[in-house]
């Protein structure tokens, strides 16, 4: 825990440094303490705007897991969805999302929906591909084992392929929720009237770097907590697993 | 519940083309210990997996005496616990109704695994567990299915001399009176255990006439038939390895 502060002490430093003496106007840098400023004299702004953003990504990185993982469980279980819905799901990731963004806003307006819609499009498929490996790579000893025990297909799926897969869909839902707010981010860049996008845009617009600085720390902040909460949350809860 | 005898006629398997076996006969009496030895990669695995269900031979057939289907008669001991990590000791003991969807009996789980030793490690996670406790785990498990026929692949393989002692004495009594094949590559074992030895080796392979080891498994380490049986059962394999 240390040794990460100390580098982002090092870090802010030299930021600080190149502000103070790099010769960097400060409408293109702004110093630390500027940033530290805004941060502090637009706080209401700011918390109002960074809850819209909680929102969105929180929303839609559940939404999209839970969808993602239903995604993988049925093509699992049905070998029929398997050969129709696979195909597509992988072709759909030649998709770039990002060129999505701003159908997501016409087709679900300025609001939460849209940024919603992007983050869980960004989610869905890492926590599938990753789920669906997990639910295919079943120990084959135990699945010999559950065959001479006379098992039943949907017990074996959701006892035993389902709970095995659960690191696999760990690894998915860490990608998730550290792709999650980029899906949030887009979606406010491309049409919103709140949300911490929103801010730096506007921010931008005005030149007042050192507000948009402050919405990007904060955003950050944002995103390294919800990693660091959805890593702790699956350590825990899967502590059976070698390297959890 | 009267255990049937399995009778294994012209069985033959290939991979990839080879042969391993063919026209492989070989008869477990209902309700004795069968033990099956012979050099690694020679079958013996495929056979006991055929047996199983596991896989299709080429050709012949594997039938119970009694004429009713083998399917659902027959519980599985691989070399590896095969237990599930997320799950206690009671519930992987209960893993087969689990896995059928029937009502589980933990009374009866908690039963075998007092039985088997393990009374005090009810709620063990198997990575808490030492091999032997885990192998015995196994046992517990494959005694819950409460098949009349039991197959063991080399399933004390990997323990220590004193933890493969103890779980082969509570095999051969909790065990007994069951069809059981036993794969195993120690001699000892064998001798301890089996009522018939049968060496499989040759390519493709063939079976030796079944050696009797007389008086009731499991015998001591050092009782006269045993060591005699041993000697037998060492100078047959050598014979067949390549110096």
């Amino acid at each position: 825990m240390i040794r990460p502060l100390v580098t982002l002490a090092v870090f802010v430093a030299a930021w600080w440094a190149v502000a103070a003496w790099g010769g960097v106007p400060p409408y293109m840098l702004p110093s630390p303490q500027a940033v530290g400023a805004a941060l502090w004299t637009q706080r209401d702004y700011l918390a109002t705007n960074a809850a819209v953003t909680l929102a969105e990504i929180g929303i839609g990185l559940s939404g999209g897991a839970l969808l993602g993982a239903m995604a993988a469980l049925a093509v699992a279980a049905s070998p029929i969805l398997q050969r129709w819905l696979l195909p597509v799901l992988v072709l759909s990731q030649a998709i770039p999302v990002f060129a999505l963004a701003p159908l997501a806003v016409l087709w679900l307006g300025f609001g939460l929906t849209s940024k919603v819609a992007m983050a869980m499009l960004v989610i869905f498929f890492p926590v599938t591909a990753n789920f669906l490996d997990g639910l295919r790579r079943t120990e084959p000893g135990w699945l010999d084992l559950a065959r001479t025990m006379n098992a039943k297909p949907v017990y074996v799926l959701l006892r035993l392929r389902l709970p095995s897969a659960l690191p696999a869909l760990a690894s998915g839902l860490r990608v998730a929720a550290a792709v999650a707010p980029i899906g949030a981010i887009l979606g406010e860049w491309v049409g919103a009237s709140s949300g911490l996008g929103y801010v730096m845009l506007n921010a931008n617009a005005r030149i007042q770097p050192d507000l948009m600085f402050a919405a990007l720390v904060l955003l950050m902040t944002i995103a390294i907590g919800m990693y660091v909460a959805v890593d702790k949350a699956l350590r825990r809860l899967l502590r059976w697993a070698p390297g959890g | 519940m009267s255990p049937p005898g399995i009778v294994i006629e012209n069985l033959g398997l290939c991979y990839a083309g080879e042969s391993i076996f063919e026209n492989l006969n070989l008869s477990l009496p209902a309700g004795r210990f069968s033990v099956l030895l012979g050099p690694s990669g020679v079958g013996k695995t495929s056979l006991l997996r055929i047996i199983a269900g596991l896989e299709a031979p080429a050709e012949g057939s594997v039938r119970a005496q009694d004429g009713a289907k083998l399917a659902g008669r027959v519980a599985y001991m691989a070399q590896q616990d095969l237990l599930l990590p997320w799950a206690g000791a009671l519930d992987n003991v209960m893993l087969g109704a689990a896995l059928r969807g029937e009502r589980r009996d933990p009374r009866r789980a908690e039963a075998l695994l007092q039985r088997v030793g393990l009374g005090h490690r009810m709620r063990a996670l198997p990575a808490t567990l030492s091999g032997g406790e885990r192998q015995r785990v196994a046992l517990a498990r494959t005694l819950y299915e409460d098949r009349p026929v039991v197959l063991m692949d080399e399933p004390f393989s990997a323990l220590d001399a004193i933890s493969r002692a103890r779980i082969q004495d509570l095999a051969a009594e909790l065990l007994a009176g069951r069809t059981v094949l036993l794969i195993t590559h120690d001699p000892l074992e064998a001798c301890r255990l089996g009522h018939s030895l049968s060496v499989l080796a040759g390519s493709p392979a063939t079976l030796a006439a079944p050696l009797a080891v007389p008086g009731p498994p499991p015998r001591a380490p050092d009782d006269d038939a045993v060591l005699h049986m041993q000697g037998e059962l060492l100078r047959r394999l050598a014979a067949l390895s390549p110096a």
